[in-house]
């Protein structure tokens, strides 16, 4: 495919807006021409035609991308927030002008409240790295706020997404890794060890990254409290659980939310999330972001005074929780637990229908997504868990996540989602017990796959090793 | 009512079985008993979707949408060519996740890869990375990109939008390191405070350009200051005025960052905005987030992938720069393709429009009695000074009864005006007459 800037051609141009008023300029100007691609509206719009045919999203296909929740995301969303009143409405305009708007964001925070079981939340985080590095700093200001600030630590197990002990570090803490038992659940003789005068916090994902609910929650929960430490907790994997546990029955006391996975609201090639941050009444006065008071019949912002401050301008990725909201109020109350029950079921569903084939890493009934090692294969044929996700490319299904988490050997992980049909599901075994089969009779040939895409396999040491990062004008 | 589950009881009912479960509650086992919820969710019932829509068209219509806006102050109301919405509908855009399958998600990769030579060429850095959250959050990246052990402070000027320096403050909280604050002095950073504060322990200055008051600051002299002392600079950057304004890279600026929203993103109340971030060649290895790269693939083709992820927090976890993964791709999207229709023509029309107009509002405000705060050369926005706040809140007053959001109040009497390209010279005379129908009352 050519790049937009080889299609330029010097004064293709479109009318806009109209010539300006002439005046004279009297800061310094850019001295180089502004090189942006020249084209006609037609030739802009099959451009991107063209670049959303090699794009592959939740529309087109299965796409089992595990600890994604890469769930059907409604049409009714986009409607909801294409609104005139929330896209054409300035963040700095008078609170009167907004009620709309607040009155969105108080619905949104309560309904999440009431799904965590937390006393509070903040929208403000824009995704979910970004709610965690807010949660963690609700934590350091509350153990200094009590002038302890010899707790410096946060546990994290080995099992846990990167963006766990990359925040921590970010919030300024020192990351202990604690090993996870063969079960795949935290080890609680480790944890033992590990806490102490020094322990900030916990940090959790549960159902964990295995898919597994560990049920040792309150032990552990409990263990980190006595120690003097808040549990946080990681809303990757809400999606199994929504409804019918709480982390703050757990023993949680921060969580994050991941909009854009759980409450179905799109991913769009890698963003705009929202990550909302939730806590106990006790961490409330250091949350960051709009604060919304209800006086006299009107919504008012205020902003908290020990906030740990901002993370970033304005409330909210905003028209993102518009699209959860309206998710919220078409599934309701019942169907918060309706959508869990059948994320864990379609994992279940389709993981015992590839057990015999495919290595499960542990063997226990798994939440919304199941972990498959394929360590063994790699050892005896050399097929690894990259060329099966490549070759079942070529069966336009989009591959697992690859090599998470760390600590399952050649992993592949696979989160159907509760919006699948029984029949894809169905479809989607017989590809990866075909792709099995493949790889038993030809195990050479799969490392040349995906063989039927426009794109193979492409050179990432070269990339890394002289980037090119951008168009080339020459001279 | 109902969710998006599409089985129906039956075929749950079969799926269950075929696992070995009697019921979803037996599947739940492993979650112990005493931890599930007793009682329902405290939420109302599940409605249709024509009632959504009517309660999200209720909302909606609760908030005002003005039919003249002259407020700014990091989020700005420009013209947004049809297309764009039409391009960024698209469903495989929309619902598509990060692209880590380089071989079907070559669209997305080349979109970004086109962004990141846009926002080069807009700043004139030498690498982009594929956004961050929105620029307050670009800026404080890049002020954690720039800290070393032995140079851990951070210089932000005192014109810097409070937004966003309140956001790096956040960051600094994080990584219990220091931001020092240098004064201003007329509306622009005071170069001979800047020169006091700066020393062997600087890390970097954080400059806006144009700054909070919308005025131009002198960034080569900064620029100079900084790198004499082995510092660097940071430019935080209108992008709109970059299409006239001399960029980052001629002024020698070691990163520029900025908020991508005037680039074809409606106002939204907020968000989501796009975080936009380039360096010069030696800085890109520290970029955070993603980065697209050029490569070939086994059969020579060219194609594209996400590159050094080694940088990246799924790689090197908590030895990684930044926290960052989800980001703004689809509002870089938005971006490119915005900057794809207007073109340079177009880019520049709105650029030069948004400065005549402002400097046409000025004239007009003046005209009607309220006194400019700084003699200095400005892009689109400015400060006026009224007699007392209370003048200021009803010139507000009386422009919001006439639909005209006026400037934003910034406390003493003094309001920050902006206009754009959206602003036509009838709106002008309009406000300007119901601001000297005020100040002659």
């Amino acid at each position: 495919m050519k790049l937009i800037f080889e299609k330029s051609v010097p004064g293709r141009s479109t009318a806009y807006l109209p010539e300006p008023p002439q005046i004279s300029l009297d800061f310094p100007l850019r001295g180089k021409p502004l090189r942006l691609p020249e084209l006609s509206e037609n030739q802009v719009d099959r451009h991107y035609t063209e670049l959303a045919g090699e794009t592959r999203g939740v529309n087109g296909g299965f796409y089992p991308l595990g600890s994604c929740t890469m769930k059907y995301n409604p049409a009714v969303l986009e409607t909801a927030a294409n609104q005139p009143g929330f896209t054409d409405v300035h963040p700095l305009q008078p609170d009167e002008s907004v009620q709309g708007c607040l009155e969105v964001m108080r619905l949104a925070e309560q309904y999440l409240c009431e799904i965590t079981g937390m006393d509070a939340m903040t929208l403000q985080p824009a995704a979910g790295a970004h709610g965690e590095f807010t949660g963690l700093l609700l934590i350091k200001a509350w153990h200094r706020s009590r002038g302890d600030t010899a707790r410096t630590k946060i546990i994290v197990p080995d099992s846990a997404h990167g963006t766990n002990p990359a925040s921590a570090a970010m919030a300024g803490f020192e990351v202990l890794n604690i090993p996870s038992d063969s079960r795949g659940y935290v080890d609680l003789e480790a944890l033992r060890s590990a806490v102490g005068p020094d322990t900030a916090g916990l940090m959790l994902t549960n159902p964990n990254t295995v898919g597994l609910f560990d049920p040792n929650i309150s032990e552990i929960t409990k263990i980190v409290h006595e120690a003097g430490g808040l549990n946080y907790y990681d809303g990757a994997n809400l999606n199994a659980i929504m409804g019918i546990v709480r982390p703050g029955d757990m023993g949680f006391d921060v969580v994050h939310i991941n909009l854009h996975k759980t409450f179905a609201t799109p991913h769009g090639g890698g963003g705009p999330g929202s990550g909302p941050s939730g806590c106990k009444a006790f961490l409330k006065e250091f949350l960051p972001g709009i604060r919304i008071r209800e006086e006299d019949g009107m919504l008012h912002r205020t902003e908290n005074e020990n906030r740990i401050g901002d993370v970033r301008s304005f409330g909210s990725n905003f028209l993102v929780v518009v699209k959860a909201l309206a998710y919220l109020m078409f599934i309701g109350r019942e169907g918060v637990a309706e959508t869990a029950s059948n994320a864990v079921l379609n994992a279940n569903y389709m993981m015992n229908r590839l057990k015999d084939l495919y290595p499960m890493a542990y063997d226990a009934t798994c939440m919304h997504e199941f972990v498959i090692t394929l360590e063994q294969m790699k050892h005896e044929t050399g097929v690894s868990a990259l060329d099966v996700a490549k070759a079942l490319m070529d069966y336009g299904m989009h591959p697992p996540t690859m090599y998470f988490p760390l600590i399952v050997h050649e992993a592949l992980m696979v989160e159907p989602t509760e919006t699948e049909t029984m029949e894809t599901l169905d479809e989607a075994v017989t590809v990866f017990r075909k792709v099995m089969e493949e790889a038993k009779a030809d195990p050479e040939h799969m490392h040349e796959r995906p063989a039927a895409t426009r794109v193979r396999r492409p050179d990432e040491v070269k990339a890394a090793r002289k980037p090119v990062v951008r168009y080339d004008f020459g001279a | 009512m109902s969710t998006y589950v599409p089985n129906t009881k039956a075929e749950q009912q079969r799926m269950l079985e075929s696992c070995g479960f009697q019921s979803f509650d037996e599947m739940y086992a492993c979650i112990p008993e005493e931890l599930r919820l007793k009682k329902p969710l405290q939420l109302p019932e599940g409605k249709t979707e024509m009632e959504v829509t009517q309660a999200a068209k209720a909302a909606a219509r609760k908030n005002r949408v003005y039919a003249t806006v002259f407020r700014g102050a990091g989020a700005y109301r420009h013209y947004i060519p049809s297309i764009v919405k039409e391009v960024t509908g698209k469903e495989e855009f929309r619902t598509a996740y990060t692209p880590y399958q380089a071989e079907i998600s070559q669209g997305v990769l080349q979109s970004i890869f086109e962004f990141q030579t846009d926002i080069c060429e807009l700043t004139g850095m030498a690498a982009a990375n594929a956004s961050v959250y929105d620029g307050a959050t670009a800026a404080a990246e890049a002020c954690e990109m720039c800290r070393e052990k032995t140079r851990k402070k951070v210089l932000v000027s005192a014109t810097v939008d409070p937004k966003i320096l309140s956001v790096v403050r956040t960051y600094s909280f994080g990584r219990d390191a220091e931001v020092t604050v240098v004064p201003e002095k007329d509306g622009v950073t005071d170069p001979d405070a800047l020169k006091q504060l700066t020393d062997g322990e600087t890390a970097c200055l954080l400059l806006q350009q144009p700054n909070r008051y919308g005025c131009i600051e002198d960034a080569d002299a900064a620029a100079d200051i900084m790198h004499e002392a082995k510092a660097k600079l940071i430019m935080s950057c209108n992008p709109i005025a970059l299409a006239v304004m001399k960029t980052p890279g001629e002024t020698g600026a070691d990163i520029a960052v900025g908020e991508g929203q005037p680039l074809g993103l409606p106002l939204s109340f907020g968000g989501p905005y796009l975080g936009f971030m380039a360096a010069d060649e030696k800085m890109m290895r520290k970029l955070p987030g993603r980065i697209v790269g050029e490569t070939t693939d086994i059969n020579g083709n060219r194609c594209y992938v996400l590159t050094l992820q080694a940088r990246e927090q799924h790689i090197r976890r908590e030895k990684a720069g930044s926290n960052i993964c989800s980001n703004e791709a689809l509002c870089a999207l938005t971006a490119a393709v915005y900057l794809a229709a207007m073109g340079p023509e177009n880019l520049i029309r709105a650029a030069l429009a948004c400065h005549a107009n402002a400097a046409a509002l000025k004239a007009k405000l003046t005209e009607s009695g309220l006194k400019p705060v700084h003699d200095r050369p400005f892009f689109h926005e400015f400060v006026m000074q009224a007699a007392d706040e209370a003048q200021a809140e009803r010139i507000l007053s009386a422009l919001d009864r006439a639909d005209i959001l006026g400037g934003l109040p910034l406390g003493d009497g003094k309001t920050l005006w902006c206009a754009t390209e959206m602003n036509t010279p009838e709106e002008i005379e309009r406000a300007a007459a119901v601001v000297k129908e005020v100040l002659q009352a």
